[in-house]
């Protein structure tokens, strides 16, 4: 492709603790490269802003920075992760806008996701969320021989497919109902598919569920917009498979 | 942990959703197959004899009491639902893409809702207060056609009823597979069957309510 350079005017959510209100600021930036990255882009805004000595740099989660990692999140012209399909804001890149384009950069929006300073969140939701059921209780010890218990091929890439997820929070950012069900079902799926999760399975989703429920997040009403905005392509089919496992959990539990 | 109530469990809350939606839907077979009999010409002798029996039928009744709790089950879980969920976004976005990623009927269903319910008090006050006034307090041999294909001679009516079903429409077009979406039945093989059925009866059954309505509008049966 065509290495050529492009000037953006960037309009960016700016707050500088999670009690303060917050507004946007607008920036130029100019001769970006189209073959950097999204946060490429911003790191060389905040260069600028260094530079200049008048504004504080921009705050923004980043980690990895090759899609792995979940730790990117922002909010790009009205997506998560901004308008490319199955990719994280550190894999977009700027080929993706137009010379002279105005980019609207927010945070993750969502109650349970409080904003901790400019366009980074809290997302510890989701870990209490995971620390409520998504594991196996017992040691495991050494990595036994991979056929020693045989499990059917499709099972086991659907379970990968659902473990591909690396709870970065689109889904919830995208859900006009700030719902977690896509992330949720995906870490109940990856277990609930495989012997190994056999045992706990239903005390798992029911402790997960109710965490979820108690951290704030919405219901889903089957919009489908997590799963077109998933950097992962996590399918909805994982959310029914969720509403499957608590409604047999919740029929099935003596409490 | 504690376990969660069921019915007021996120997902729970979901599946009244669902589970009334398709009881409702069910009630739609009916009433659009009775109403279709209008379609015969032949005068509302077969869509009078079906409301006399819908009307004298114990089961029916009976029935009817199931129906109204269904609806109000399925509005007051709904709007329920509707209220929590916007208030788990206190901050929101400046710039939504919407379509980029959701159908508009998808993300408007309590809007649709609301409409219908309009529409729905409006066809209760003209046909279904009526019957019941003739059956209980006059109790006069109601002519349930002629009623219609009176009331259906305003105009101002006729276009109330046909937004009222392109709300329907809509309302249904995202609501049927998404109930089966919420009782976790998605399949492979059987999804993309349940959406096409889905699309079908969204198409059909409130175009079958217009085509009743604007064939007794202009004298056509």
């Amino acid at each position: 492709m065509e290495h050529t350079t492009i000037n953006l005017t960037l309009k960016v959510w700016r707050q500088k603790n999670a009690s303060d209100k917050g507004s946007f600021q607008t920036y130029n930036v100019k001769g970006i490269s189209t073959e950097m990255s999204f946060l490429e882009m911003f790191d060389v805004l905040n260069e600028q802003l260094i530079a200049e000595g008048k504004d504080e740099p921009i705050a923004f989660d980043h980690d990895c920075r090759e899609g792995i990692c979940g730790m990117c999140s922002m909010y790009i012209n009205g997506r998560p992760h901004g308008p490319w399909h199955g990719t994280t804001t550190c894999q977009l890149h700027m080929r993706a806008f137009k010379d002279g384009e105005t980019v609207v950069v927010e945070p993750w929006r969502a109650r349970a996701f409080p904003v901790i300073r400019d366009l980074v969140v809290d997302r510890r939701a989701f870990d209490r969320i995971i620390q409520a059921g998504g594991y196996i209780s017992v040691n495991t010890g050494n990595a036994v021989d991979a056929n020693a218990i045989p499990i059917n091929k499709k099972d086991a890439d659907n379970a990968f497919a659902a473990a591909s997820c690396i709870g970065c929070g689109a889904c919830v950012a995208a859900c006009k109902n700030s719902s977690a069900m896509l992330f949720v079902s995906a870490k109940v799926s990856q277990l609930a598919l495989l012997p190994q999760g056999g045992p706990e399975r239903q005390t798992r989703v029911l402790d997960m569920v109710a965490q979820m429920d108690k951290e704030g997040f919405g219901s889903c009403t089957n919009t489908g917009a997590c799963e077109a905005e998933c950097p992962k392509e996590i399918s909805l089919e994982n959310i029914a498979r969720l509403n499957r496992e608590f409604t047999a959990a919740s029929l099935a539990s003596e409490e | 942990m504690a376990k969660e109530n069921f019915l007021t469990s996120s997902i729970g809350k979901k599946l009244v959703v669902g589970l009334t939606g398709l009881f409702l839907i069910s009630f739609l077979v009916v009433h659009v197959g009775i109403n279709s009999t209008i379609l015969l010409n032949d005068n509302g002798e077969t869509f009078n004899t079906a409301a006399h029996f819908m009307s004298h039928n114990w089961v029916i009744r009976v029935m009817e009491i199931g129906l109204l709790l269904g609806i109000i089950a399925h509005i007051f879980m709904t709007l329920k639902l509707h209220f929590e969920n916007k208030s788990k976004r206190p901050v929101g976005y400046a710039v939504i893409d919407g379509k980029a990623n959701s159908k508009w009927y998808s993300r408007s269903m309590t809007l649709l809702g609301t409409l219908l319910l309009i529409f729905l008090v409006i066809h209760m006050a003209d046909f279904w207060l009526h019957t019941k006034k003739a059956l209980y307090i006059t109790h006069e041999n109601e002519n349930s056609y002629l009623e219609v294909k009176e009331a259906m001679q305003n105009p101002l009516l006729l276009v109330i009823y046909i937004a009222g079903f392109f709300s329907l429409g809509f309302h249904l077009l995202h609501g049927f597979p998404s109930a089966f979406q919420t009782l976790g039945l998605n399949h492979k093989k059987y999804t993309p069957i349940i959406k096409a059925a889905g699309t079908a009866f969204s198409i059909i059954v409130p175009g079958l309510f217009a085509a009743i309505a604007v064939a007794l509008f202009f004298g056509l049966v």
